[in-house]
């Protein structure tokens, strides 16, 4: 599992005395096609999407259930290969990766946040938001470390060694976040974050989500939720397998939108 | 990642469902357990037998009676027609060099009875001689003498189980047993000799010749002479004259002939082979139950990896490779064998301490080490399938595996 990925693909090089106008996307689709089965019974979820997300980004993709938007992420999550076109994550072309390679793209480059948490079972908080460490091999301590820190970040340092069904949902969230950043990836990708919180722990989650975007994190969000998608510094619309809208708030450079806005009742860790 | 952490990982795995790992461990350890057993009692019984043919003495040779051969050759050559083995046979034998005694024999399975209580026992009519050719010391009273022999007295001496049997520890010596109904005098009890194999050596009595001929099985053939050589070193010289003595007395060839010769070594080889053959049985039935403990972990395994679909789903996501899935389900696979195989081998050891009808298991101490590398190479192969399984999970599917 220590096998170098492939060099990034042969770009423009970074030319000194220009400012970065345009940086380097994190994500890249091209023409990206996703069909499932085979002849008659073929359904293609997506239908040619093309895409760039650049650093520091904060991408909220919006669509109904059956819009493609799953397909996308799992897509962008390295989880699933296009049929057609290409997609880049980090400048490295997934199209010619094997399962190995995947896996090692996927921890180093990818964080994830699911909407069901997907916590491992009777496994602590600790031990959860290790687990990606030990995959990328890691020794005990420094895991350890880290992964402290990384529960620190989300306001979990009190609930280390509970069990994931010793926690509320908001809380099982956070360690998901804790775990989705604690291999500092180039994308956080998150599923419906809030798709099983109730408010108060949705406007905590997503406050997380903000500070992080701030902090420098590329985040891109998948939600059918507007208040959701609201927090985003750009928000893009799925349908029938295809982007139908790419609306622009503010610019990656800049601060998310609603970073640091009180809410009633939420809680800052 | 680390073998120490993929070990962390399968004994997570193992210890999240403890009922059902201790079931499928117990698979394992009944398989390993009975193939150390039931291969201990084989050899434990092939030890006996081999201690009591050597216990009959080296110097010992037998002359059985048999049938006579049919063999095809019997047809184009002169035939001669199988003739008794007599006592004149055995006076014939006496005058060969290195012989140092022979003692005409016949048996026949009778019923002792002294006042209520009888017992099934094997009698011997013979000549005195045959104590010492066969190894019996007397435990209590005298042995018959060769007086009584030709003047056929009513006298018998006893097996010690059969006097155990009928007298329980009263003194038999001198009361008077029925044997089939004809009234023996018990002057003599032997010394237990102990089990050989699965019959008792002690389950017996002892009378003269001319009387048990008399009485019980009439003047026919003798069932065997038992010839003692002066030595050991002169056993196979002296087993060349018997052949040719009584070839020449039966006017017999080798192809039909009516008589066999066995000593101690060739009846040991002969025993030796059959309680291997036994042994080779018993364990053949015992690696079968170990087959099927490993299709149980192969079994247990499926329901596991299918019952943790997610999880596995959720480890692929954040970065485990289809190796170290592979890994983690090889190992807890192999986990339940190596510790189903490492108690079955306590239990294989703790049951070779007891007798199991009537044997005293002996381990044999290869079975151990090869009945435990075998549960481990269980775990890896029959857990393979299942692992295998596991490692080519599609991410995305099992992630949506509810």
């Amino acid at each position: 599992m220590t096998r170098p990925l492939p060099r990034r693909a042969a770009g423009p090089p970074p030319e000194a005395d220009q400012p970065p106008a345009q940086p380097e996307p994190v994500i890249r689709l091209m023409s990206v096609v996703k069909t499932y089965g085979t002849g008659e019974a073929a359904v293609q979820a997506l239908r040619g999407v093309t895409l760039d997300v650049v650093e520091r980004d904060y991408v909220a993709v919006m669509g109904a259930s059956g819009s493609g938007k799953s397909t996308m992420m799992n897509i962008i999550g390295c989880l699933d290969v296009p049929s057609e076109g290409q997609f880049l994550i980090d400048g490295i072309d997934t199209s010619s990766l094997d399962e190995q390679q995947l896996a090692v793209v996927r921890n180093r480059k990818i964080g994830f946040v699911f909407q069901a948490f997907n916590l491992i079972p009777r496994m602590t908080a600790l031990a959860n938001v290790e687990l990606p460490l030990s995959y990328a091999g890691l020794r005990g301590a420094e895991r350890r470390r880290r992964a402290e820190a990384a529960l620190y970040l989300v306001g979990l340092a009190g609930r280390m060694h509970a069990q994931p069904q010793q926690l509320s949902g908001g809380q099982q969230q956070r360690v998901a976040v804790a775990r989705a950043l604690v291999t500092a990836p180039s994308l956080v990708l998150a599923d419906e974050p809030t798709g099983n919180l109730d408010t108060r722990a949705s406007h905590d989650l997503m406050d997380v989500l903000d500070r992080l975007n701030a902090a420098g994190r590329t985040i891109v969000l998948i939600t059918h939720e507007a208040d959701v998608a609201a927090h985003a510094k750009r928000v893009i619309g799925v349908q029938d397998g295809r982007i139908v809208a790419d609306r622009r708030v503010i610019e990656p450079g800049a601060l998310p939108p609603l970073l640091g806005q009180p809410v009633y009742g939420s809680v800052r860790p | 990642m680390s073998p120490a952490q993929v070990l962390r990982f399968a004994l997570a795995g193992l210890a999240a469902n403890k009922l059902r790992s201790a079931l499928t461990t117990l698979g394992i350890l009944i398989g390993v357990g009975s193939v150390i057993l039931l291969v201990a009692v084989g050899n434990g019984s092939s030890q006996s037998v081999q201690n009591a043919i050597s216990s009959l003495g080296a110097n010992a040779i037998t002359v059985l009676h048999t049938e006579g051969g049919s063999g095809p050759t019997s047809s184009t050559t002169a035939f001669a027609e199988p003739q008794n083995l007599t006592t004149a046979d055995g006076q014939a034998l006496a005058q060969a060099p290195g012989v140092a005694s022979v003692s005409p024999a016949v048996s026949t399975s009778v019923t002792l009875s002294y006042g209520a209580s009888s017992d099934t026992a094997s009698l011997t009519g013979t000549y005195p001689s045959y104590f010492p050719a066969e190894d019996d010391t007397l435990g209590a009273g005298s042995s018959f003498t060769t007086q009584e022999v030709n003047t056929a007295q009513d006298v018998v001496v006893l097996g010690s189980e059969a006097a155990s049997d009928l007298f329980g520890t009263a003194n038999p010596v001198g009361k008077s047993v029925l044997v089939t109904g004809v009234p023996f005098t018990v002057v003599g009890v032997l010394a237990t000799k102990g089990a050989s194999g699965l019959t008792s050596a002690d389950n017996t009595a002892v009378a003269p010749l001319t009387t048990v001929q008399d009485a019980l099985t009439g003047f026919g053939t003798l069932n065997d002479i038992v010839v003692l050589a002066t030595s050991a070193a002169v056993v196979d010289t002296v087993e060349g004259e018997i052949t040719s003595i009584l070839d020449r007395r039966h006017h017999e060839t080798a192809a039909d002939a009516d008589f066999e010769v066995l000593n101690a070594s060739t009846l040991l080889s002969t025993a030796s082979s059959t309680a291997h053959t036994f042994t080779v049985l018993l364990g053949a039935v015992a690696a079968i139950s170990l087959l099927v403990g490993g299709i149980g972990i192969t079994n247990i395994m499926l329901v596991t990896v299918t019952e943790r679909t997610r999880e596995i789903g959720i480890r692929k996501a954040i970065g485990a490779t289809p190796g170290v899935i592979l890994a983690q389900f090889l190992t807890e696979a192999t986990l339940l064998s190596m510790i189903g195989g490492a108690l079955g081998v306590l239990a294989g050891i703790i049951g070779t301490r007891f007798t199991i009808v009537g044997v005293k298991p002996v381990t044999v101490p290869l079975s151990i080490p090869l009945a435990f590398g075998v549960s481990a190479l269980i775990g890896l192969f029959f857990g393979g399938f299942p692992a295998n399984r596991a490692a080519g999970m599609r991410p995305a599917d099992a992630l949506r595996y509810e």
